[in-house]
């Protein structure tokens, strides 16, 4: 009888332990802050699927939701070669590296690099550009391969050339003596349409990012990125973060550049008819020229598919897609190793540059994505990330080893969304740790930190990372 | 013996007390088996038929090719028109990696759009620098493209990034109407004579051309047997489908099929899109001029499926276990609300007129597409929902 009794209490005892989560420390206690885990605020959507990253905030109003089924429909159309008859879409080329927006950002998930030194890159392109004869520091487009290679053309055209991507293994070692192993890549420019690069060509390979929240990222007044700037290291702390001001096409004036690896557009409008001319072929209003340099004669001698070949309407739409995809919720936000990692990434200074939470101001087309509390994990400004990192090729403003600190929200469902975790401008991380591991420069204090980690302390970071 | 069932008592009330929510009984298996049996059945059904039109395409095809005249072209076209009807259909059997469109499904060879027509073909134009074109197009360009089969069809659909899109049915019926170069109505307008080998034919490279239609009807032909073979009473992906352990997950995927073509393809690819922008020839058949017809097969195909029966090509329908059935089970209200809804869904869909890229541009034909796009879209919401009563979920907006 009575051991009955103490078998039931014990029992309701385990199972009413089993119902609740796991039992929180009280330092860690301290590290959870209520709605960090709406990473997007209003804009945050619960999905943790392969189509995590491919949903309208929640919050639109009026029309915006249907304007964003036409925009996701142009965003994964392929665009054909002109004339065709379905005359909106026609105008790829003459050079493209892709036909559609989601054959690099597939889902709108992030790209990938090569998995071997055969296979010809789609999501990761190359920039290209020579110093300037007049200017010092400026850069100007190759007169034969323009400000990109384009690996592939229409019929008719020859594509530029062919790349071939392989690495070099880099070892290392943490404090506690595990080693680890990082790839430096290095990039073999074949079959060339006019010819090997000169040898002043500079050369920047770029990745695809993952689209999501970039209106809110729209949204952040420029006084609050302003407040973030730091560009003579004024307090000292080894991080100074500067604005790049760059080219408005819309304004036609200097504006703080918030989008790219680079930080070298200004709206999402802007990068979006950059991205049509450079990669697809397709010129607009924005961007009205073709993406033939001086000197490629068969390439400025075809045909066009409209001037300009992408209508103000689809622009319209495709801009609204992209402005409008949700940021999704994090999981285990308030587990208590996540919250662990979360103290560590703010203690080893991360947070200098991945800022954890922003309110944004007034987007003058969103209403929605105004005055929202946001958990980004960027300062949208530039950093020396050190000579590891550096591509040598300077981009408005930017130097050749600085870089935008990307914003770190969705990272953990990347290897849903797209099946892989490589990270970086190139895709040479394999993963968090070798992202983490790469960073130099401004952030190599952070990156020492890590390195002096314990097993379980740089595992709690990587927990952390993922819960994002 | 009191204090045990006690325990147990208490087992059950905290284990119900973990679980996360509800769980609904499943359907009655006996009506879930009979149902995706019977849906197996009306798949293969459409599919033979599908088949059966495309292979007497395939005849008039060869037909013109063999003998070009006004009335052979007709023929063909008119093949070709008839052969959409139950295809349409099909297009309810998409959407969940099933055999149309898994890894290796035929769908992108068979049905993709936008069509790469100067990809394929002659069209009219000029150079910026106001030339007329060099033809470099596979029909035209001989040095490139030696030979023209199925197989080197097949692979250049494939050519670049992605899909090069140069085959099934909207290849040829380009290769049979024509560019559509029409700003009113009317479709496009390619002669016979672009197919007359004699000297006297319009175009160059009237046998290539020929070869190329007769080539790429053929690749039409073989995807859809090998989609026959996989739904065919033994067939690999239909005993698998059938299975007693993947019932729920069939079921599944069946609902989920029919949401998403409803909601995010049908009303929102297809027509919303369309009406947006009033984008000239932003439609499936445009060379045709058949895009009403795409519409209705489609929203008919949704129908077909979750009542379980499908009206064949000879006139007789089949029918059996539907989608209903298993619903009803579980909510008669919501499985009849479904079924009211999709009959007005098809008559919306009935009542848009051709051709399609001239009711887009004004009143009524705007208000009769946006009507058929809130029934279709409504539709999708109420299958998702349904999904939910049968215990599980899907976004019908995510295709």
């Amino acid at each position: 009888m009575k051991f009955s009794q103490g078998l039931i209490i014990l029992i309701i005892a385990l199972l009413h332990m089993a119902c609740q989560e796991a039992s929180e420390s009280p330092w860690t206690e301290d590290w959870k802050e209520e709605g960090e885990q709406f990473s997007g605020g209003d804009a945050t959507i619960s999905d943790e699927s392969v189509n995590a990253f491919g949903h309208a905030a929640p919050n639109l109003t009026g029309d915006k939701d249907l304007q964003f089924v036409t925009g996701n429909s142009f965003f994964k159309r392929n665009w054909v070669t002109a004339p065709a008859s379905t005359e909106d879409l026609d105008g790829l080329g003459p050079l493209f590296n892709a036909r559609s927006c989601s054959s690099c950002h597939d889902l709108d998930g992030r790209g990938a690099p090569p998995l071997s030194p055969d296979e010809q890159p789609v999501s990761l392109l190359f920039r290209l550009s020579k110093p300037s004869p007049d200017i010092a520091w400026e850069t100007i487009p190759d007169e034969h391969y323009g400000e990109q290679l384009n690996t592939l053309a229409i019929l008719g055209i020859k594509p530029e050339g062919d790349v071939s991507v392989s690495y070099q293994e880099i070892s290392g070692t943490y404090a506690d003596g595990e080693t680890y192993s990082l790839r430096k890549p290095n990039y073999a420019f074949k079959n060339l349409k006019y010819g090997a690069f000169s040898h002043d060509m500079m050369v920047s390979p770029r990745i695809a990012p993952q689209m999501i929240g970039l209106g809110l990222l729209e949204a952040i007044d420029e006084a609050t990125l302003q407040s973030f700037a730091d560009p003579d290291d004024a307090n000292g702390d080894g991080i100074s973060g500067r604005i790049n001001y760059v080219e408005d096409r819309i304004t036609q004036k200097k504006s703080i550049g918030r989008l790219g690896w680079k930080a070298n557009q200004p709206s999402v409008r802007q990068q979006i008819a950059s991205a049509f001319r450079g990669d697809i072929g397709i010129t607009s209003s924005l961007f009205p020229e073709q993406p033939c340099a001086s000197q490629d004669e068969d390439c400025l001698q075809s045909i066009s598919g409209g001037e300009p070949e992408l209508t103000e309407d689809i622009l319209d739409r495709v801009t609204l897609y992209s402005e409008t995809l949700a940021v999704p919720i994090r999981r285990n936000w308030n587990d208590a190793v996540v919250l662990q990692g979360k103290s560590l990434f703010n203690q080893s200074g991360c947070t200098s540059c991945h800022i954890a939470t922003i309110k944004t101001g007034i987007h003058p087309d969103y209403p929605e994505f105004s005055d929202q509390t946001i958990h980004p994990y960027t300062d949208l400004l530039l950093h020396d990330m050190g000579e590891g990192l550096a591509d040598g090729r300077p981009d408005g403003e930017a130097s050749g080893t600085e870089w935008k600190t990307p914003p770190l929200w969705g990272i953990g469902l990347m290897h849903v969304v797209s099946g892989h975790t490589f990270l970086l401008h190139d895709g040479r991380a394999r993963n968090m740790e070798e992202a983490i591991l790469w960073h130099g420069g401004e952030a190599q204090k952070s990156q020492q930190a890590f390195v002096n980690m314990s097993k379980t302390e740089r595992e709690a970071v990587l927990k952390f990372l993922e819960s994002l | 013996m009191k204090n045990f069932s006690f325990l147990l008592l208490l087992l059950i009330f905290f284990f119900s007390a973990c679980e996360d929510d509800e769980t609904p009984d499943n359907p009655n298996e006996a009506t879930l088996q009979n149902a995706v049996n019977h849906y197996a059945e009306l798949v293969h059904a459409n599919y033979e038929d599908a088949h059966a039109d495309a292979v007497l395409l395939k005849a008039k095809v060869d037909a013109l090719v063999a003998n070009p005249s006004e009335n052979t072209l007709t023929e063909a076209k008119n093949a070709w028109l008839a052969a959409r009807e139950p295809y349409g259909q099909t297009e309810a059997y998409r959407f969940y990696g099933g055999p149309i469109d898994d890894e290796d499904g035929p769908e992108g060879q068979l049905n993709a759009w936008p069509l790469d027509e100067s990809y394929i073909d002659y069209v009219n134009t000029t150079t910026n620098a106001g030339e007329v074109p060099d033809g470099t197009n596979i029909i035209n360009s001989l040095a490139e493209f030696p030979e023209i089969t199925k197989g080197v069809i097949a692979s250049l659909n494939e050519n670049g990034s992605e899909t090069n899109v140069s085959s099934g049915y909207h290849a040829v019926e380009f290769l049979l109407w024509g560019q559509d170069l029409s700003s009113g109505p009317g479709g496009g307008e390619r002669p016979y004579t672009d197919y007359v080998t004699d000297g006297n034919g319009t175009n160059a490279n009237q046998e290539r051309r020929g070869t190329y239609l007769k080539e790429v009807t053929q690749l039409i032909v073989d995807d859809l047997q090998s989609l026959v073979d996989e739904w065919a009473p033994g067939g690999a992906f239909r005993t698998s489908f059938t299975a007693d352990e993947e019932l729920d997950n069939s079921l599944s995927n069946i609902v989920s099929g029919l949401g998403k073509l409803s909601k995010g393809e049908l009303a929102g690819e297809r027509m919303y899109v369309a009406l947006d922008l009033v984008s000239k020839e932003d439609e499936h058949s445009c060379f045709s001029d058949n895009t009403h017809r795409d519409i209705v097969n489609n929203a008919l195909g949704i129908q077909n499926v979750y009542l379980g029966r499908y009206k064949k090509t000879d006139g007789s329908t089949l029918s059996g276990t539907g989608i209903y059935d298993v619903l009803k089970l579980e909510d008669t209200v919501l499985a009849d609300e479904i079924k009211t809804k999709m009959e007005a869904s098809v008559a919306a869909s009935q009542a848009i007129q051709a051709p399609f890229d001239q009711e887009i541009l004004a009143e009524p034909g705007k208000t009769r597409i946006r009507t058929a796009i809130n029934l279709l879209r409504e539709q999708g919401d109420l299958l998702a929902e349904a999904a939910s009563v049968l215990g599980f979920t899907f976004d019908p907006d995510d295709i």
